[in-house]
């Protein structure tokens, strides 16, 4: 499905997709970590904690990384196979731990990178097989599946 | 149990948003093209689908669910176990969308499902 010309433009959206959706995890985790003990009642309470999230710039930083994460994963569709775009996203998940290392200082044992690797390959390997199993469209499951995954 | 709590609500109302919006999708139909017109039809078209708002009121919940696991711990630590949707998904598709899963998807959720436990682990 993929044609050459859009070759560049597929691996260039997927840059993009690797960079932003972690990104936006690693903004979103930042601005709520800033936030500290997160009262859900009273209302009221709930109401004094949403409004302290909202105020968060790097909450809002994170989300429009997420958005703009979505966009070239729908783009990036539009060009290429389900089965070439998301075993290549897999990366996203070693991109978050990295770019919590460095962004957040976060400490990552040796465990946790080995579990993070194992993760990719799953994901990878999940990917790589053909997402189409009915003879119904599934266009859209695929494209939603990891929509959610980085939310 | 307020860890689990936040982390199932990630995982499964994640991927049961997902399954919910996918199977709106389903009823609606594909995109004949990517002509913007048409593309807005779709779309006001699927918001007449009962499935698309209980999906998206799902993701809904798992993305403030998402935010109260990251206001506890590392996102280094948090997003790697929602891979977890994986293998929920799996489960999800195979029942609720009534696909076949092939055995080397099963592989790779196996594989995701040993990499979350060594996240796990590697936490303490």
């Amino acid at each position: 499905m993929t044609q050459p010309a859009s070759h560049f433009k597929t691996y260039l959206l997927i840059g993009v997709m690797i960079l932003a959706g972690p990104l936006g995890n690693v903004l979103l985790g930042k601005g709520m970590k800033g936030i500290g003990t997160l009262a859900i009642w009273p209302p009221m309470e709930l109401l004094r904690t949403g409004e302290k999230i909202l105020s968060s710039p790097s909450i809002w930083l994170g989300i429009a990384s997420l958005v703009t994460f979505f966009l070239a994963y729908m783009l990036a569709l539009s060009w290429a196979d389900y089965s070439f775009v998301q075993p290549a996203s897999s990366l996203a998940y070693g991109v978050v731990a990295l770019l919590g290392y460095l962004m957040l200082g976060e400490h990552v044992s040796l465990v946790r990178w080995a579990g993070i690797a194992v993760i990719c390959l799953g994901v990878f390997v999940v990917g790589r097989t053909n997402p189409k199993t009915t003879s119904r469209q599934e266009t859209a499951d695929g494209a939603e599946n990891h929509a959610m995954e980085t939310a | 149990m307020r860890d689990f709590i936040l982390f199932f609500l990630i995982v499964v109302a994640g991927t049961g948003g997902e399954l919910f919006v996918s199977r709106a999708m389903k009823v609606v139909g594909e995109a004949p093209s990517l002509h913007p017109g048409k593309m807005l039809r779709v779309v006001l078209r699927a918001l007449t689908v009962p499935w698309m708002w209980l999906g998206v009121g799902m993701m809904a919940v798992a993305f403030f669910a998402l935010l109260g696991a990251l206001s506890l711990y590392n996102v280094s630590f948090v997003v790697p176990v929602t891979a977890l949707s994986y293998v929920a998904g799996a489960f999800g598709s195979a029942t609720f969308l009534r696909e076949r899963v092939t055995p080397q998807r099963w592989l790779g959720v196996f594989l995701v499902a040993v990499g979350v436990t060594l996240v796990f682990f590697g936490n303490k």
